[in-house]
C-alpha cells in the first residue's frame, strides 16, 4: 500500500530529557490525546500495550495537550510511553487535529502510513496487526472484549475558539511588537481607566491573545505602519489600532472596516487634527457602503444612527479610541470642545442602499457598487431630526428638509459647508414617487433656504451672520442687499443617504465644520476584504 | 495578565521655558490664527504695544486656516524674525 502524504516535521521535548524530533528515521506511531477525554483515558493502555510490545522497532509516542494533564496520565496509566509535551498545541495544529484521541502511523521517512480518531476497534486491531508484521515483534496480548466497537473522541484543544485564531494568527507568522504591559493580580477594567486609556466606558483588556485573534480579520502585516496619526502624528501600525479595536468591543470582521476608516481620517484632507480639536463639537462620522454591511451585520434600518448594534457601535467606537491612544486626542487636552456631545463615543453606521431610489454614497464616488467602502465626514457629532410628517410632493418635502437645515450652525449663516442629509424610507418613497433626482431634491433645498443678503448680515437683533467683509463688501448697494445666497457654499455640499426605519417621517442631518481646504473634506476609501 | 500598550509609547519632550530676562527688546511677533476677530484683538493689541513701548519692533503674522496647525515655513519665520510671539487664538 502507497504511503500518504508527508506528515509535518517536529521537535517537542522528551520528559526524560532532550528532543524528540520526528521523523527518526524509524517508524513511529503518534498518539495525540488529552487528560480530560474519556475515550484517552480508555486508549491509554492500548498505547501502553503497544509501546511495550514494539519499542525497539517502532517508536510509540504520545502527545499531550496539558502539561498538568500529561503528568497525570502518566502517572494513572503507569506509562512507559513517552510522552511529549505540546501543551503549545503548534504540532497538533499542524497536523490538522479535530478530535483527540487521533492516532498516526507513520513510515521512517515520515510519511503517513495510517490515521483515525476516537476509537474503533477495528481499526485499531487492524493497526496492531500491521505493527505486529512491521517489527517482527510479537503481538501484545490485549483483551479486546473489554473495549467497545467503537466510541467517539472528543475536540482538540487545538480548534477551541481562542486557541484556534492565535495558532492561526502564529501559524501565518504574525507577531506582536508593541510593548506588553504586565498588570499582575490588577483588575484588569479598572487599570485601562487608571492609565487613561477608555473613553470613560469599560473598554476590554487588549491582551496578546485577543489582539491574535483581532488579526486575522486582515492580511495586512501587523507591523505596517498606514499612518501618521494626528494630532501627535503617532504611528498607527496594524497592530495599535487591532489593540484599540479590541478595546471598542470589535470582531475580527470588522477591522477592515476599522483599517480603512483609520487610512481616511489621517489623510491632510479630511484634517482630524482640526476635527479632533475643534472648540466645536466635531467628529469623524463614518458611513459604510457595500456588501460587507450585511456580511458584518450592520444597522442600516430601525436606529441606524444608535444605539444598540454592535458593529455600528464598535467600528466608530476603535475610530476615536485610536485618534485617542495613538494620535494623542484626549478630552481636556487637545480634544477640547466646549460641549462635546454622545456622537463622540461613537458615531458610525451603513446606508440602506437597497431602500433608496439613488445611487448610493459610494458609487456617487466613484467606487463600484459592489466594493466596499467607508467614508469619513468631519461633522457635528450629534445629528438632528427633521420631521415631516404631512408633506405630499417632492417639492414641499424637500423644501421642509431645507428649511430643516437652515439651523445647521446657525440660521444666518449662508455659503455654508458639507453637511450629511440622512433622508428615511418614507420620505425617501414620496420623493421617488415624482423620480427626483438627487440634484433636483439639492437644487429644491438650495431654492427655499435662499435668503437676500440683508437678512442675514449680522445685526444687533442677531450678532452671527454672513460677514460683509466675506464678500468683499463694505457698503453695500440696496441692490447688493437684495441679493440671495443659499444656505450652501456649493449643491454638492449637501450629502444624501438613506437610512433608518420603515415606520417614521423623520429625516435627520449632521451639520459640518469648516469645508474645504481650509478644513475638512470627507474621503472615502475602499475596505480591503 | 498582560496588555498590550495600546498608545504610542512615546514620551513626549520635555521642554524648559526660555529664560526671562525681564526686559523686552527686539521684535514682537503678533500672530493671527485666522479665527473671526482675531485681527480685532491683534490690532489693539498691536496699538497698545506701540503706545507703551515705543523702542519695540511688531511683527505681523497670519495662519492661513485657524482649522490647521501653522505650516513648518510660518513657524520658521517667526522663530528667525522675532524675539517674542504673542497668538490670538480667537472669536
Amino acid at each position: 500500500m502507497a504511503n500518504g502524504p508527508q506528515l509535518p516535521e517536529f521537535a517537542l521535548k522528551n520528559p526524560a530529557g532532550g528532543e524528540y524530533k520526528f521523523p527518526s528515521g524509524h517508524h513511529a506511531l503518534l498518539c495525540f490525546v488529552k487528560e480530560d477525554c474519556a475515550t484517552c483515558q480508555m486508549t491509554m493502555p492500548l498505547i501502553e500495550a503497544a509501546h511495550g510490545a514494539f519499542a525497539s522497532k517502532i517508536e510509540v509516542i504520545a502527545i499531550g495537550q496539558d502539561a498538568e494533564g500529561n503528568a497525570k496520565l502518566v502517572e494513572a496509566h503507569r506509562l512507559k510511553t513517552p510522552m511529549l509535551d505540546d501543551s503549545a498545541l503548534k504540532v497538533s495544529f499542524a497536523y490538522g487535529l479535530d478530535t483527540v484521541p487521533t492516532i498516526v502511523l507513520a513510515a521512517p521517512d515520515g510519511s503517513e502510513m495510517r490515521r483515525f480518531v476516537g476509537f474503533d476497534k477495528p481499526d485499531w486491531q487492524n493497526m496492531i496487526a500491521e505493527m505486529t508484521r512491521l517489527s517482527g515483534s510479537a503481538a501484545p496480548s490485549i483483551d479486546w472484549s473489554k473495549y467497545p466497537q467503537q466510541r467517539p473522541g472528543c475536540g482538540s484543544r487545538s480548534v477551541e475558539p481562542e486557541i484556534a485564531e492565535r495558532l492561526e494568527a502564529d501559524a501565518r507568522g504574525e507577531k506582536l511588537t508593541a510593548r506588553q504591559i504586565e498588570i499582575g493580580e490588577m483588575d484588569p477594567f479598572e487599570f485601562m481607566f487608571e492609565r487613561g486609556l477608555t473613553d470613560g466606558l469599560p473598554v476590554i483588556p487588549p491582551t496578546p491573545e485577543r489582539i491574535k485573534r483581532m488579526l486575522t480579520g486582515t492580511r495586512r502585516d501587523p507591523r505596517e505602519v498606514i499612518a501618521a496619526l494626528p494630532p501627535n502624528m503617532g504611528p498607527a501600525t496594524i497592530e495599535k489600532i487591532a489593540a484599540n479595536a479590541v478595546m471598542a468591543g470589535c470582531k475580527p470582521e470588522y477591522l477592515p472596516v476599522v483599517i480603512a476608516a483609520m487610512e481616511a481620517v489621517a489623510t491632510p484632507e479630511f484634517n482630524a487634527h482640526g476635527i479632533m480639536s475643534t472648540t466645536w463639537g466635531a467628529t469623524p462620522v463614518i458611513i459604510v457602503n457595500g456588501p460587507i454591511r450585511e456580511r458584518i451585520g450592520m444597522n442600516m434600518g430601525m436606529m441606524a444612527l444608535g444605539y444598540g448594534n454592535r458593529a455600528n457601535a464598535t467600528i466608530g467606537r476603535a475610530v476615536k479610541l485610536t485618534l485617542r491612544n495613538v494620535g494623542g486626542a484626549k478630552p481636556g487636552d487637545i480634544e477640547r470642545s466646549t460641549l462635546g456631545s454622545i456622537g463622540k463615543f461613537t458615531t458610525c453606521f451603513a446606508e440602506w442602499e437597497e431602500r433608496s431610489p439613488w445611487e448610493p454614497l459610494h458609487v456617487e464616488r466613484g467606487f463600484r457598487k459592489a466594493d466596499s467602502v467607508v467614508t469619513v465626514f468631519g461633522l457635528e457629532s450629534s445629528s438632528r431630526q427633521i420631521a415631516d410628517q404631512t408633506s405630499r410632493t417632492a417639492h414641499a418635502l424637500c423644501g421642509s428638509l431645507g428649511l430643516g437645515l437652515e439651523a445647521c450652525w446657525h440660521p444666518k449663516q449662508h455659503g455654508a459647508g458639507e453637511v450629511l442629509l440622512i433622508v428615511c424610507p418614507e420620505h425617501a418613497d414620496t420623493i421617488s414617487r415624482e423620480k427626483w433626482t438627487k440634484a433636483q431634491v439639492r437644487a429644491r433645498i438650495q431654492e427655499i433656504t435662499s435668503r437676500p443678503l440683508r437678512e442675514l448680515i449680522p445685526d444687533a437683533e442677531s450678532g452671527e451672520g454672513v460677514p460683509l467683509k466675506a464678500l468683499g463688501l463694505t457698503n453695500p448697494t440696496p441692490e447688493q442687499l437684495e441679493q440671495r445666497i443659499p444656505k450652501f457654499r456649493k449643491p454638492e455640499y449637501i450629502n444624501m443617504i438613506v437610512a433608518g426605519g420603515e415606520a417614521g417621517k423623520f429625516s435627520a442631518v449632521f451639520a459640518g465644520w469648516v469645508s474645504g481646504p481650509m478644513g475638512s473634506s470627507s474621503v472615502s476609501k475602499q475596505i480591503e476584504e | 495578565m498582560r496588555i498590550v500598550d495600546p498608545t504610542d509609547e512615546r514620551v513626549p519632550i520635555r521642554r524648559t521655558l526660555t529664560k526671562r530676562s525681564g526686559k523686552i527688546s527686539g521684535a514682537i511677533a503678533l500672530l493671527d490664527i485666522s479665527k473671526p476677530r482675531g485681527d480685532v484683538l491683534i490690532d489693539q493689541l498691536a496699538a497698545r504695544l506701540r503706545e507703551e513701548m515705543p523702542g519695540i519692533e511688531i511683527r505681523r503674522y497670519k495662519k492661513p486656516t485657524f482649522t490647521k496647525p501653522a505650516p513648518e515655513e510660518l513657524r520658521r519665520q517667526i522663530a528667525k524674525e522675532s524675539d517674542f510671539v504673542i497668538e490670538a487664538l480667537a472669536d
